[in-house]
C-alpha cells in the first residue's frame, strides 16, 4: 500500500484515494494541423515505459479530484516527489534500459 | 452578478419530498432508547446544499462569499467553517471548490445571494438533490470510523472544525467532525441507502440509535 501526499490536500492519503493516469509533460503540439501523422500518433498513442525513475500523472480520486504529479521508481515502487500540475520535478529520470 | 436564468429547485409547495434514505429501513437490531447508546444516528434530510468554484486569488471573490455567508472562507486543506446565519457552514473541497450547506428551503436565497454578489470566474451549483447529511453522535462514533475509512480519524489528525472527503465504506463521503463526539458524513444520493446500512450494521456492536 503506498502512502501518497497529495500536494493539494497537504497530507498523505491512502493509495485507495488515487487512480494513476500514466505519463506526465506530454506537450500537445503547438500546431495540429502542421504536425504530420507519425508526431500526432506519438503524441497520442505512445508513451515510455522506463525501468526506473517516472514521472507520472495521478488523479486523487476520492479527495479534491485534482490531477498532480508523481516522481516513482518503477520497481521499488518508491515516490521520489508529488508536484503540481505546471510545476517541474527535481529528480531526473535514469534511464535504465527502459523501451523506447 | 451573472446574467444566467436561475430558479428554485425547491419550491415548498404542498408536494410530498423524500429524502435519499426514506425507502431505507435498519437492518440491524437498535436500540429502543438514545440512553447508553455508543452511537445515535440521525439523517439531516433536505439542507441546502451548494457546489461554490472559484478562484483564491480573487480576493473580491473571497471577500463576497464571506461577506453574504457571513463565514470565514477556509483557504487550507480540511477548512470548515460553521455559524453565522442559519447554522450555514462551508467546507473545503479542493483548491477552487467549496461546499456550503445551509437550512432547509434557504438554498435558493444563498445562492441568489450570491450571484448578486459575485463577479467574473465563478459558479453556484445547487445539488441539494443529489446528497443528504447522516449525524452520528455517541462515545463510539470514531471506533465506527475506524472501520469504515482508511482516513485517519484521530483527534490529532482530525480536531473538531476539519472536515475531509475520502474513501468510505468502499465508496467516498465527506467526513466532518463538528463537535468532540459529533461527526457529520455528507454521502451521495445514490450511495445514501447502502451507506447508511453500512454504518448501522458498523454500529450495532456498539449499541446504536436512529433518531428522528
Ligand atoms: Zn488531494
Amino acid at each position: 500500500m503506498l502512502h501518497i501526499y497529495c500536494p493539494h490536500c497537504e497530507e498523505y492519503r491512502e493509495e485507495e484515494e488515487f487512480r494513476p493516469k500514466g505519463e506526465a509533460h506530454i506537450a500537445r503540439p503547438k500546431a495540429p494541423e502542421e504536425t504530420d501523422d507519425a508526431a500526432w500518433g506519438d503524441y497520442l498513442f505512445f508513451r515510455k515505459n522506463p525501468r526506473g525513475v517516472h514521472h507520472e500523472q495521478w488523479l486523487h480520486a476520492a479527495g479534491c479530484r485534482k490531477f498532480f504529479n508523481v516522481t516513482r521508481h518503477t520497481v521499488s515502487y518508491e515516490i521520489l516527489e508529488t508536484y503540481k500540475v505546471g510545476q517541474q520535478p527535481t529528480a531526473r529520470t535514469t534511464d535504465k534500459g527502459g523501451a523506447k | 452578478m451573472s446574467d444566467l436564468a436561475i430558479f428554485d429547485v425547491n419550491p415548498a409547495a404542498r408536494i410530498k419530498s423524500e429524502s435519499p434514505l426514506s425507502m431505507s429501513r435498519a437492518t440491524v437490531s437498535t436500540l429502543r432508547l438514545p440512553q447508553g447508546a455508543g452511537v445515535v444516528i440521525r439523517e439531516r434530510a433536505f439542507l441546502g446544499h451548494l457546489v461554490l468554484r472559484g478562484r483564491v486569488s480573487d480576493s473580491a471573490f473571497v471577500a463576497g462569499v464571506e461577506e453574504t455567508l457571513g463565514l470565514s472562507l477556509p483557504l487550507k486543506a480540511g477548512g470548515l467553517s460553521i455559524g453565522g446565519k442559519d447554522e450555514a457552514s462551508i467546507q473545503w473541497v479542493s483548491p477552487d471548490e467549496w461546499l456550503i450547506i445551509v437550512a432547509s428551503g434557504r438554498e435558493f436565497e444563498t445562492e441568489t445571494r450570491l450571484r448578486a454578489c459575485l463577479a467574473g470566474h465563478f459558479a453556484v451549483m445547487n445539488v441539494s438533490g443529489g446528497q443528504t447529511v447522516l449525524e452520528l453522535a455517541g462515545p463510539a462514533v470514531r471506533e465506527v470510523l475506524m472501520k469504515c475509512t482508511p482516513y485517519d480519524v484521530h483527534p490529532r489528525n482530525f480536531p473538531v472544525g476539519k472536515g475531509v472527503s475520502a474513501v468510505f465504506a468502499k465508496s467516498n463521503a465527506i467526513i466532518r467532525r463538528v463537535a468532540d463526539e459529533r461527526w457529520e458524513l455528507v454521502v451521495r444520493r445514490s450511495f445514501a441507502d447502502y451507506l447508511y446500512r453500512w454504518v448501522l450494521d458498523a454500529s450495532e456492536e456498539f449499541g446504536v440509535y436512529v433518531a428522528e
